[in-house]
């Protein structure tokens, strides 16, 4: 029963937030409600009983990637900023398309997922066995993809370094009051 | 505290409110993708949709194969992947800020020359 309520109390916040992030009008706000849904989530995969993936979602998701986020909105954005929306048809297409989505997906998923699942509860995935399938080199052992990650990883730190940096000469100089 | 919170209940979730939440997320991610002209807010909306796939992979995992571990193995990855998108796209963001004096989409057209 305590479970059921943390469940549809995340599963709300993550509805109501996720609305909101595409809504606000600013944009640190927007951030901020992005914030708030990847730790509801987070909190699904503790539900879950991922508890690995909860610590990675925290960490990775809540904690890198939304200073990353919040950073470069602090280098973009003048505080009080309010952006320019699309023109109304587009927005309300958009929200059609999206809502005659969300329908068509609804009906496929409440006709279907009656089927026969199973949930086995407190089987918890060991430390040792996610370390063993991370590191093996076997079927269903995950050495080489951990590895190209790691190769994918570099090369994105060298690309940001090389696409953000400044020039040495000057075309156009940066306007506005970042430094 | 996942110990404490999964010993005190009863019966669990079943897969259904998983699933529509994460239905919810994707949409609400791509109706945001489509309507936002800011480039960080579009990133927003990519989070979105990544973190509604993130959740159906683990929500299928444990309750349709829960003796085995592809769905936590590609959701690890997925979120591996979707930090090194942010990186690489928020140093484009700040390099066409650099150049534009703003962050919308529209500038992008010019770029290319």
């Amino acid at each position: 029963m305590a479970q059921q309520i943390i469940f549809y109390i995340l599963a709300l916040a993550i509805a109501v937030f996720s609305i909101l992030a595409v809504t606000s009008k600013r944009v640190i706000r927007s951030a901020t409600y992005l914030l708030f849904v990847l730790l509801a989530t987070a909190g699904l995969f503790l539900l879950l009983n991922y508890h690995y993936l909860f610590a990675v979602q925290v960490t990775v998701y809540a904690g890198g990637i939304m200073v990353l986020f919040i950073m470069s909105i602090f280098l973009t954005h003048k505080p009080g900023d309010q952006f320019i929306t699309r023109m109304s048809w587009k927005v309300r297409s958009s929200a059609f398309l999206a809502v005659a989505g969300l329908v068509l997906c609804g009906y496929i998923i409440v006709k279907n997922v009656t089927r026969v699942y199973s949930y086995i509860n407190g089987n918890e995935l060991q430390m040792q066995d996610l370390g063993t399938t991370m590191m093996g080199t076997e079927k269903y052992q995950y050495l080489l993809p951990f590895e190209v990650i790691s190769v994918l990883l570099l090369a994105c730190i060298i690309g940001a370094i090389l696409i953000a940096r400044k020039e040495k000469s000057p075309m156009n100089p940066p306007q506005g009051d970042m430094d | 505290m996942g110990e404490l919170l999964i010993n005190t209940s009863g019966a669990p979730v079943p897969m259904l409110p998983y699933l529509l939440v994460s239905l919810i997320m994707f949409f609400a991610g791509i109706y945001g993708f489509f309507t936002r002209k800011n480039l960080i807010l579009i990133l927003v909306s990519i989070e979105l949709i990544l973190n509604a796939v993130d959740i159906n992979f683990a929500v299928f995992n444990r309750y349709l194969f829960p003796g085995q571990s592809e769905g936590l193995f590609f959701a690890l990855f997925v979120i591996a992947i979707a930090a090194c998108e942010t990186a690489v796209a928020i140093a484009i963001i700040i390099n066409v800020y650099r150049k534009f004096g703003n962050a919308e989409v529209d500038n992008i057209q010019e770029m290319k020359e």
